[in-house]
């Protein structure tokens, strides 16, 4: 298992290279001088000067790269141009916000999407099935800052139950999760739509086994077959889906965090855009794909975990 | 040639025929109809011009005169509404066929030649998916700097892997095929198989995926557009009169709900259309389903 592991974190270096090649490139890719863009129209031929040294742009440019990498790998992800802090920093200041909304989004997902998921694979084709794929199709077609919209109109503006901000800064925690639900049902609701559809074609492929039958024939009680011989091992694609949809996650926790007005990632990626702040998103690009590769990795080592048979090449 | 091909050509008729047998995929059909026809002829359904603006009739709530209301510039939202329908079925559209174009061929190559072009290939794919779709869309458009066209190129590039995904698998497939081993031992160039002889055998998948795609790049656009990187006022579009309504949420709730409405309808509609349209490749999940 230890093995397993190692040559799948082996296997994503090059992946690992090839991303921060890429974002040198769409770095370089900003039209015109980066100096000129950061420090604005106004800017003296010094202070251009001075910023095209300290970020290292009279370098040629297989240094600025070698440069780029060496930083990047050893953990250096950049100042940010705005604040003066370093990316790490900046991201330390608003990641628990974003953890706790995404953490609270997978709990609702799992919660709701995984019973749905199994009700309507065992009505299949009837009402309870029909309204599990109409809800999950509709799940699924919202954009994040869609939904967000329509319920902060209804349930902030009109009824008043949830504050208009998603967050609370001070207060206990009750005031916080108060604060909390309604951005996190957003993105716990798109997730519900999602784990559902996954959990109910999954289920339906275990259902049909030959050994579900033959437990069946055993008289294994409803409830025993369904959890321990059926989910159990329908778990095993869930697990992945749910992974793969980790980068989809991050880009809708942008969308609805900015829509409620909470601190977090999302709000740092849009003040890095509105600041032209091109350091600090570099460097947030790096942090966020970063994290996608690290979570592939997890997904395909739990994978082992679950199913044997599944070995490296 | 074209006679070893031709009896497979045909798969495109049956699929017709397993689509037409689904109900969602009508109801998908007829909303993408109507939403194109909006399109289409927007401007003679639109009852004001989407850019006249009339500081007398800021934030008017819908009426018999102003059936959606207006902006806060004066604007007919009905009017801006019914061109923004052009504009995001045209980023959608022009966004998932650049991705389609691209993907599909460097799918078939990789496929197709496998080796060190295959592992290259399927290395800048695994490159393309560690970056959030959303994320990788606002970084292009953030750099190459808000405009229709790089709005376009952003959402392509944002698509390009799944297509490659899709092309590649069954090239792999199809290349050890006898029909085109047959053209092979004749003498025909890579470029011909490649085009001529695998490509017509797997171009309904790829087809399906546009349609599933679409519905994705039309979200992504409106959600580009919502953070202020989509086409560049004053253009109507969905996205960017969510984001204007957006300031005056508080007292102008037709800003906001109008154009959330029309980007769901269109979602769905093409997701109904592309969810029909794989169970009609798909024989397994069609059984299932039927």
């Amino acid at each position: 298992m230890m093995q397993f592991a190692l040559k799948r974190f082996l296997l994503a270096i090059p992946t690992l290279l090839a991303m921060l090649t890429a974002v040198f490139v769409l770095v370089r890719l900003v039209p015109g001088d980066p100096a000129a863009v950061m420090l604005g129209d106004q800017a003296s031929a010094e202070a251009l000067a001075a910023i095209r040294k300290q970020l290292g742009l009279d370098q040629p440019m297989y240094i600025q790269y070698m440069h780029f990498l060496g930083d990047m790998l050893s953990g250096d992800f950049g100042v940010s141009m705005a604040t003066g802090r370093t990316v790490m920093q900046e991201v330390a200041l608003v990641l628990p916000w974003t953890l706790q909304l995404t953490f609270a989004a997978i709990l609702i997902g799992l919660a709701f999407g995984l019973p749905m998921g199994v009700w309507a694979a065992l009505r299949r084709n009837s009402w309870p099935d029909y309204l599990c794929r109409v809800l999950s199709l509709t799940g699924l077609s919202f954009p994040a800052f869609v939904s967000a919209i329509l319920m902060l109109l209804v349930f902030s503006i009109q009824l008043r139950w949830f504050p208009v901000i998603g967050s609370a800064v001070d207060g206990n925690w009750l005031t916080q999760l108060h604060a909390l639900a309604l951005p996190a049902f957003n993105l716990g609701l798109i997730m519900t739509a999602y784990v559902m559809r996954v959990t109910r074609s999954s289920m339906l492929g275990v259902m049909g086994e030959d050994y579900i039958r033959t437990a069946k024939a055993k008289g294994v009680p409803a409830a025993r077959l369904v959890l321990k011989h059926g989910l159990r091992n329908a778990l095993i694609p869930i697990v992945t889906v749910v992974g793969l949809y980790f980068g989809t996650l991050i880009g809708n926790s942008v969308l609805t965090e900015i829509v409620f007005n909470r601190p977090g990632l999302g709000k740092l990626i849009l003040a890095a855009l509105n600041t032209r702040d091109y350091s600090l998103l570099q460097g947030l690009m790096v942090v966020f794909a970063g994290c996608v590769i690290l979570v592939n990795i997890l997904t395909d080592i739990v994978y082992g975990l679950v199913d044997p048979r599944v070995k490296v090449k | 040639m074209s006679t070893l091909t031709a009896p497979l050509v045909a798969m495109p008729n049956t699929l017709w025929h397993a689509l037409l047998r689904n109900k969602m995929a009508w109801v998908g059909i007829g909303m993408m109809l109507l939403i194109i026809l909006v399109a289409l002829f927007a401007p003679l359904l639109a009852p004001y011009d989407p850019l006249q603006q009339n500081i007398a009739y800021r934030l008017e709530p819908p009426s018999a005169e102003f059936w959606l209301g207006t902006d806060s510039y004066g604007r007919d939202v009905l009017s801006r509404l019914i061109y923004g329908t052009r504009v995001s079925l045209l980023v959608g559209f022009v966004a998932v066929m650049i991705a389609m174009v691209i993907g599909s061929i460097l799918g078939i190559v990789a496929g197709y030649l496998g080796g060190f072009v295959d592992r290259f290939i399927m290395g800048l794919v695994d490159v393309l998916l560690s970056f959030p779709t959303l994320l990788l869309g606002l970084m292009v458009a953030a750099m190459l700097g808000a405009s229709l066209e790089n709005l376009i190129i952003a959402i392509a590039i944002t698509e390009i892997a799944p297509f490659v995904r899709v092309a590649r698998a069954p090239t792999i497939a199809l290349k050890q095929r006898d029909f085109v081993e047959a053209g092979r031992s004749l003498g025909y160039s890579p470029i011909r198989l490649m085009g001529g002889h695998i490509l017509p055998n797997m171009i309904s998948e790829v087809l399906v995926l546009g349609a599933l795609w679409m519905a994705t790049a039309i979200r992504t656009e409106a959600s580009l557009s919502f953070i202020g990187l989509g086409a560049p006022p004053p253009t109507p579009t969905w996205g960017s009169m969510i984001r204007e309504g957006f300031e005056n949420i508080l007292d102008a709730w037709w800003l906001t709900v109008c154009p959330s409405i029309a980007i769901l309808i269109t979602v769905l509609a093409l997701s109904l259309l592309g969810d029909a349209l794989r169970d009609a490749i798909d024989p397994k999940t069609r059984s299932e389903r039927s």
